[in-house]
């Protein structure tokens, strides 16, 4: 196991190539999901005043 | 024929298209998790060690499938803003404005892992070989994009204005792409390029089109669910985006 | 339609004289940049002839791209550059009329200094030669791309910084070509290939630009 992440003296190499691009691609989908959460927000904000408007 | 054609813009619509990626999503993802888990368990499994560069060329795995991705995504990118310029459709340029975060990304991956590559194989972090050059060209061409979409207010010029750059663009990365050649022939004596990528056995080449792949399921995913977002961003007057609002919530 | 296109080279060297001082500004800054790496690289003359032919040439690069804000801004600013979106010329032709303008403005200048600045960095007469010939074919090339990007960002808050931004990158092959005759020359390989090249890239950039120039502009004003 321990060999494994050795990998064979090149460790930071690969685990750093793997391991940002594998946290990028984590945090790809993240700014996402908030982007998404604060749109609906502001969305469901501005229903809600229109509605206060009308009645 | 004329019926297909038809079809085909109905999803130009942001009404219709805005549910389409929202179905098409979850079948993305669980595309790309289980391409690209298969890719890693290959490339670090079932890729035999290479001869020459020892553990350390399984960084290729990651290198050549996030560059061929930068590359892909600019030229799929300006065919959708060409197609905005020509149609006249909202969702294909709100496509590229979605498609240039996510290359810029594998960009920046394709030149980290590139560095980390190159600083075992080659003894320094960073050569100005022709590919690695054109390759931060690359990433200049889309920060420019995402900079000009992001400088201007009212989104149909953004669009446009996007377009036109991104074409000028993918005109020029051939001129670019072979005068940085000619540059880097003439300064170089020896050249750096990884030797016996040719004869590289099968293993590792299907690995390589397998995280590929995989990358391309993500973009694909990522990128629906960016456009979803501008999609609501840019309606979020319209009648339909108040009518949706009770199902998403 | 040649008409046309020499009314509006005309007109726009007209309103240039009239501002002088923008023009001695952009002069003066390829001349400070061009001084200025010799005193961060120290006074070798060796490395500085190494050196000449690129710090020449990104400085020619760099003073350039500080022109082109001004390439369709005082129009715009006006309303003189609505009239000419209305007139029934194309307008690839107008563009192409202001680009030559602005190019005898602005670029004719820096490729009459080079050879001064070239002697400061001691290159030889045929270094000065190539060095002239390659910005007389480079800068017009510069100001055609640039002149995208200038319409492109018409208009916008942090229009000089962003216009850079987008055009130096697609800017880089006038660099290669342009810096790469003069070395070449100097070490003795021979310019010509580079020439050619440039000379190529000018003939297409004469011909797409003002079109892509053009489209911008559309955009911008609508």
């Amino acid at each position: 196991m321990a060999e494994f992440f050795h990998m064979g003296g090149y460790a930071l190499y690969v685990w750093g190539s793997f391991g940002v691009t594998l946290l990028l691609m984590v945090i790809e989908p993240m700014l996402l999901k908030s982007r998404r959460r604060a749109i609906l927000k502001r969305i469901a904000r501005m229903a809600r005043l229109n509605v206060g408007e009308v009645s | 024929m004329s019926s297909r054609i038809v079809n085909w813009f109905k999803f130009s619509s942001p009404a219709t298209f805005y549910p389409l990626a929202g179905r098409l999503i979850p079948w993305f993802t669980a595309a790309a998790v289980i391409t690209l888990g298969v890719g890693l368990y290959m490339s670090f499994f079932v890729a035999p060690t290479d001869y020459k560069q020892g553990e350390g060329y399984r960084i290729i795995f990651v290198h050549v499938g996030t560059a061929w991705m930068s590359m892909f995504i600019y030229v799929v990118m300006a065919a959708w803003a060409g197609l905005g310029l020509v149609f006249n459709t909202r969702v294909s340029a709100m496509m590229a404005s979605a498609l240039a975060p996510t290359g810029a990304m594998f960009t920046f991956v394709a030149l980290w892992t590139g560095a980390l590559w190159g600083k075992p194989m080659w003894g320094t972090w960073w050569v100005w070989d022709a590919r690695l050059t054109s390759e931060l060209i690359l990433l200049f061409l889309y920060l420019g994009f995402i900079a000009l979409q992001s400088a201007i207010d009212d989104p149909r010029r953004a669009d446009r204005a996007g377009a036109i750059l991104a074409i000028v663009g993918v005109v020029n990365i051939p001129i670019i792409y072979y005068s940085v050649q000619w540059w880097n022939t003439l300064h170089q004596g020896a050249s750096v390029t990884v030797s016996g990528q040719s004869s590289m056995e099968t293993v590792m080449l299907w690995t390589m089109l397998i995280m590929t792949f995989g990358f391309w399921f993500y973009a694909i995913a990522v990128v629906l669910a960016r456009v979803r977002c501008i999609i609501l961003e840019r309606e979020r007057d319209t009648t339909w985006v108040r009518e949706l609002e009770g199902e998403v919530q | 339609m040649f008409e046309t296109f020499l009314a509006i080279v005309k007109r726009d060297l007209i309103l240039a004289m009239r501002r002088r001082s923008d023009v001695l500004t952009i002069l003066f800054f390829f001349v400070i940049v061009v001084s200025l790496f010799p005193l961060g690289i120290g006074p070798e003359m060796n490395t500085l002839r190494l050196i000449a032919p690129g710090v020449v040439w990104v400085a020619a690069l760099l003073a350039s791209m500080l022109a082109l804000e001004r390439l369709f801004a005082i129009d715009y600013a006006d309303g003189a550059l609505e009239q000419m979106l209305l007139t029934p010329q194309p307008l690839s032709l107008l563009v192409l009329g202001k680009v030559t303008a602005h190019w005898l403005v602005t670029g004719v200048p820096l490729v009459l200094m080079a050879p001064v600045l070239g002697i400061q960095y001691d290159l030889s007469l045929d270094g000065l030669r190539v060095l002239v010939i390659t910005l007389l074919l480079g800068t017009p090339a510069l100001s055609l791309i640039g002149a995208i990007g200038a319409a492109l960002t018409l208009g916008l808050r942090g229009g000089g910084v962003l216009v850079s931004l987008l055009v130096l990158p697609l800017t880089i092959p006038v660099l290669i070509f342009g810096a790469g005759a003069v070395e070449a020359t100097v070490s003795g390989l021979g310019g010509e290939g580079h020439i050619s090249m440039l000379a190529a890239i000018l003939v297409m950039a004469l011909f797409f630009a003002p079109l892509a120039a053009a489209a911008a502009l559309r955009v911008s004003v609508e």
